[in-house]
C-alpha cells in the first residue's frame, strides 16, 4: 500500500499510541478534586503546557477542542458574535475563497441566519492572499468582526504570510484568525510570533489521534462559547477533557516540532521528486498552486508534502479510482459529503476553470513517506492517466 | 473479469454485487448520483436518489470489501432521462422512464464509461435472466424486468451481468439477510424516482404550466369538460377524469391530441385496439425475419398478447394483436417475446409505440 494522502490524515505515531493507552487505562475526570481527577488534571495541564511550548503559545491560550472542524466553528462564530456584540455596526466577516469547509461554511451560515456580511478576499492564482488584498477588503476595519485567512492550503498546499496578514488585521483593530491545520508540522508555526488572535489545529494531520485538536486563543480575544456547560476552557469550550486524546495531541505535536527542521527538507526532495517525475512521463500535466521552490519570509512558500496536480483530459475522480485500483492513495481534494465530486472550490477561486478543476489530485507525503512511495506512483502514472483520459471528462 | 457494479441502495443491487464477488470477480461498486439537488434522508418510497441510499450501498460495499464511488450523472440524467419524459408528455405519449435510465444511463453513459476505465462488465441487480447474450424474463414473474430492459443491444447485453435473474425477490431478500446486509428489509422502491411524491400530474404541471384544453367524447363529439394540461393523462385512463358523462358508463381515455390539446374519451367498448404502429425497433439479437409471430407487451406490469409482427413502410412495424388492449399509449415501448416456459421468455426486441387502432373492426 502506498499511503500518499497524509493531508487527510496521517498514521499514528508508536508514541502517541504508547501515552494514549496508558493514559486510557487510568480513571479520573480532570474536574473531580479527589487523587484520580488531580491526577487527569496534571496529564492534562503538562499536555497544555507541552503543545503550547511546541506552537509558540502561553498554556492558558490552548482550548482543547474535538478538532479542527470544532476549532474554525468556534474561531468563526465566537468571534463574530463577541465582536457584534461590543460593536454593533461590526458585522462583516473578511475571508478567502480558497478556506477550508468548516470556515467557509461558518461563514455562510452566519450569513444567511445570523445577518453577517462577507467580503470574499481577492486570491492569487497560487492561492496566496496577499497583505494588500487584506488591506483592501478591510478598509476602515470599523464594520469588521474578524478577518480569517488559513495558514496554508489544504488542498493546493500553497502557504500565506500569516505575520504579515495579522498585522495589516490588527492595524484596523480587527480580529484575526487563521486555521493552521495543514501548516503545523510543515512549516514553522509559533502563536505568538504570529500576531494571529486565534488558531486552528488538530492532532490527526501530525501523528496524533483524531478527535482532538486545539483552538489557540490570545487570552484577551473575546470568543462566545459554542458548547455550554460545565466551563471548562476558559469557560469558552465546556465539556469533559478527554485525557488521553489531549495527551497524544500534545506527544504528536511535540514530535512534529522536534522533527520538523529535518523532515520538512525530505518530504519537499520527495515531493519534488514525485511531481519531476509525473511530468516527465505526462508531459503536460499542470502543477496547481505555488511553485514548489516558493519562498516566504520565514519559510516555504508551498507546503513541503504537497502535490497537487492537474491532469488535462483526465477526471480526478477516475484517476483517484484507477490509483486506488492499484494500491495508491490519494485524494481529488474536495470530497463533498454527499460522496458526490464537486469541481474544487479552491482551484477556481484561484481563477482555474471547471476543467483543471475537475481534473486534479492530490498527492500529499508525511511522517511516513519513503521514496519507495515515489516510484510506486511513477511506475503507473503514465498507464493510468491514458486510461482516464479514454474515459474523458466524466460523463456529463 | 474486472466488473462494475451498479448500487443503488436497495437489496437488489447489493445482492446483486455479492453474488460477482462470489462467483470470484474483481468488483467495483458505484453508486450513481442522479439528482442535482439530493435529499440527505429518503422521503416517499423511492429509495435511491438521496444520500441515505448512497450511504446504504456504501455500507453494503465496505461489508463486501470492495472500493465504492459515486459517479455523479445528474446532467446526463436530466437531459435524457428527465427532460425526455417531461418532452413526450408535452407531445402527447406516454414515457417510460425507467427504460429510458437503461438505454442512456445505465448502459450507455456508465457502461461506456466503465469500460474506458477497463472494466469488462457491468453487473446490477436487475430481476431478468441472461444467458449468453439472450435475455430472458426473470424467474419470479412478479418481479420481471426484462421489459425495461427490451431497449438494450446485443453489444450492451454482452458486457451486462443479471445475477439475480434466475432467483425469486424472496430468495434476494434471504441471501442479504444471511449476509447481514442492513437493506435486507429495505422496502422496494417504486414510482418514478426523480417524483419521490409519487404526483407525476403535479411534476409535470410545475415543468410544462397550465396547458388548458377540452375533454371530447367520442360518442357525442361533444365537449364535455376542460383539463389543465394533457399531460396529465395517459391513454387507458380510467380515473380522474373530471367529468360526468351522465350514463353512468365509465370513460377511458382514447386519444390524446397535443396540438389542440384535446383529450378524446369513451366507453369501454371504443377503448380495446388490436393493431399497433411502432417507430424503428432495436433488437436484442439478430434482426429476426419479418413477418413472424411473437408476443408482445405494450407497457410495464401488462400481460404479453400473442401477435403477429409486420413491417410498415417507414422501418417501423404494424403489430395485429390476438385479443384487444386496453390503454396502449403512444410513447410506451412494445417489447416482443419468444415464449419459452422451460428457460424464460426470451426478449426479442421493442419498438416505441406511435399509433394503436384496429385493424379488424
Amino acid at each position: 500500500m502506498t499511503y500518499l494522502d497524509h493531508a487527510a490524515t496521517t498514521p499514528v505515531l508508536p508514541e502517541v499510541l504508547a501515552a494514549m493507552s496508558e493514559q486510557l487505562g487510568r480513571v479520573g475526570n480532570a474536574s473531580s478534586l479527589h487523587a484520580s481527577g488531580r491526577a487527569a488534571r496534571r496529564s492534562a495541564e503538562q499536555a497544555r503546557e507541552q503543545l503550547a511550548e511546541a506552537l509558540g503559545a502561553r498554556p492558558s491560550e490552548v482550548l482543547f477542542t474535538s478538532g479542527g472542524t470544532e476549532s474554525d466553528n468556534l474561531a468563526v462564530k465566537g468571534l463574530f458574535w463577541a465582536r457584534r456584540r461590543a460593536d454593533a455596526q461590526r458585522s462583516r466577516i473578511v475571508v478567502s475563497p480558497a478556506e477550508h469547509h468548516a470556515v467557509l461554511d461558518s461563514v455562510e451560515w452566519l450569513a444567511k441566519h445570523d445577518g453577517a456580511d462577507v467580503t470574499w478576499l481577492a486570491v492569487e492564482p497560487t492561492g496566496r492572499v496577499t497583505p494588500e488584498a487584506l488591506a483592501e477588503a478591510l478598509g476602515d476595519g470599523r464594520d469588521v468582526a474578524l478577518a480569517s485567512v488559513m495558514w496554508a492550503n489544504n488542498e493546493i498546499g500553497t502557504v500565506s504570510d500569516i505575520a504579515a496578514l495579522a498585522a495589516v488585521s490588527h492595524a484596523v483593530d480587527v480580529p484575526f484568525h487563521t486555521d493552521a491545520v495543514q501548516a503545523v508540522g510543515q512549516v514553522p508555526v509559533d502563536f505568538a510570533a504570529s500576531g494571529a488572535d486565534a488558531l486552528t489545529m488538530t492532532a490527526h494531520k501530525l501523528g496524533g489521534p483524531m478527535g482532538a485538536g486545539a483552538l489557540l486563543l490570545r487570552r484577551e480575544a473575546d470568543c462566545t462559547p459554542l458548547l455550554h456547560g460545565g466551563g471548562q476552557e476558559r469557560d469558552v469550550r465546556s465539556g469533559t477533557l478527554d485525557v488521553a486524546a489531549i495527551v497524544g495531541l500534545a506527544v504528536a505535536a511535540t514530535a512534529a516540532a522536534a522533527h520538523r527542521s529535518e523532515r520538512a527538507p525530505r518530504l519537499a526532495a520527495l515531493r519534488d521528486r514525485l511531481v519531476a517525475g509525473v511530468v516527465a512521463v505526462v508531459p503536460d500535466a499542470q502543477l496547481n498552486g505555488a511553485p514548489l521552490d516558493d519562498v516566504l519570509a520565514d519559510g516555504p512558500g508551498r507546503l513541503p508534502g504537497n502535490a497537487h496536480l492537474s491532469f488535462p483530459g483526465a477526471e480526478g475522480d477516475a484517476l483517484l479510482m484507477l490509483l486506488d485500483a492499484r494500491g495508491i492513495e490519494c485524494s481529488t481534494g474536495s470530497a463533498c459529503s454527499a460522496g458526490v465530486a464537486r469541481p474544487s472550490h479552491v482551484l477556481l477561486a484561484t481563477g482555474a476553470d471547471t476543467e483543471r478543476a475537475r481534473s486534479s489530485l492530490r498527492f500529499s507525503l508525511g511522517h511516513t513517506s519513503t521514496d519507495a512511495d515515489v516510484d510506486a506512483v511513477l511506475e503507473v502514472i503514465g498507464p493510468v492517466v491514458e486510461r482516464a483520459r479514454r474515459a474523458g471528462l466524466g460523463p456529463r | 473479469m474486472r466488473v462494475l457494479a451498479a448500487m443503488s441502495g436497495g437489496v437488489d443491487s447489493a445482492v446483486a454485487a455479492a453474488l460477482a464477488v462470489d462467483a470470484g470477480h474483481d468488483v467495483t461498486g458505484v453508486h450513481l448520483a442522479l439528482s442535482p439537488d439530493r435529499q440527505t434522508l429518503r422521503s416517499g418510497a423511492r429509495g435511491c436518489c438521496s444520500v441515505e441510499d448512497a450511504h446504504d450501498a456504501r455500507r453494503v460495499a465496505d461489508e463486501l470489501g470492495i472500493p465504492f464511488y459515486v459517479w455523479d450523472l445528474a446532467d446526463r440524467f436530466r437531459a435524457d432521462v428527465v427532460d425526455d419524459f417531461v418532452a413526450e408528455y408535452a407531445a402527447g405519449r406516454t414515457p417510460n422512464p425507467c427504460l429510458r435510465c437503461n438505454e442512456k444511463i445505465k448502459f450507455t453513459a456508465v457502461l461506456d464509461r466503465a469500460r474506458a476505465l477497463g472494466f469488462d462488465a457491468v453487473v446490477t441487480g436487475h430481476h431478468a435472466r441472461l444467458d449468453g447474450t439472450a435475455l430472458r424474463r426473470s424467474a419470479d414473474a412478479a418481479k420481471d424486468q426484462s421489459y425495461v430492459l427490451g431497449v438494450l443491444t446485443r453489444q450492451q447485453l454482452a458486457t451486462a451481468m443479471f445475477p439475480l435473474g434466475p432467483m425469486t425477490k424472496d430468495r434476494v431478500r434471504a441471501i442479504a439477510a444471511e449476509r447481514g446486509f442492513a437493506v435486507a428489509t429495505k422496502p422496494d422502491s417504486h414510482d418514478i424516482c426523480f417524483i419521490p411524491d409519487g404526483d407525476t400530474r403535479g411534476f409535470l404541471a410545475r415543468e410544462l404550466g397550465a396547458r388548458p384544453g377540452p375533454v371530447v367524447d367520442a360518442a357525442t363529439g361533444r365537449t364535455v369538460g376542460q383539463h389543465e394540461g394533457t399531460y396529465g393523462f395517459t391513454v387507458g385512463q380510467r380515473r380522474g377524469l373530471g367529468v360526468e358523462a351522465g350514463d353512468q358508463r365509465p370513460r377511458y381515455v382514447l386519444a390524446i391530441e397535443p396540438v389542440s390539446r384535446t383529450v378524446t374519451i369513451g366507453t369501454a367498448d371504443l377503448a380495446g385496439v388490436d393493431e399497433v404502429g411502432t417507430g424503428v425497433p432495436t433488437w436484442t439479437g439478430a434482426v429476426p425475419e419479418i413477418p413472424f409471430t411473437a408476443q408482445v407487451q405494450l407497457r410495464a406490469h401488462a400481460a404479453a398478447v400473442d401477435c403477429r409482427v409486420c413491417a410498415d413502410a417507414n422501418g417501423g412495424l404494424r403489430i395485429a394483436l390476438a385479443t384487444e388492449q386496453r390503454g396502449v399509449a403512444p410513447g410506451q415501448s412494445a417489447v416482443l417475446y419468444e415464449p419459452d416456459p422451460a428457460r424464460g421468455d426470451r426478449v426479442l426486441g421493442q419498438a416505441a409505440v406511435a399509433t394503436a387502432g384496429r385493424g379488424r373492426a
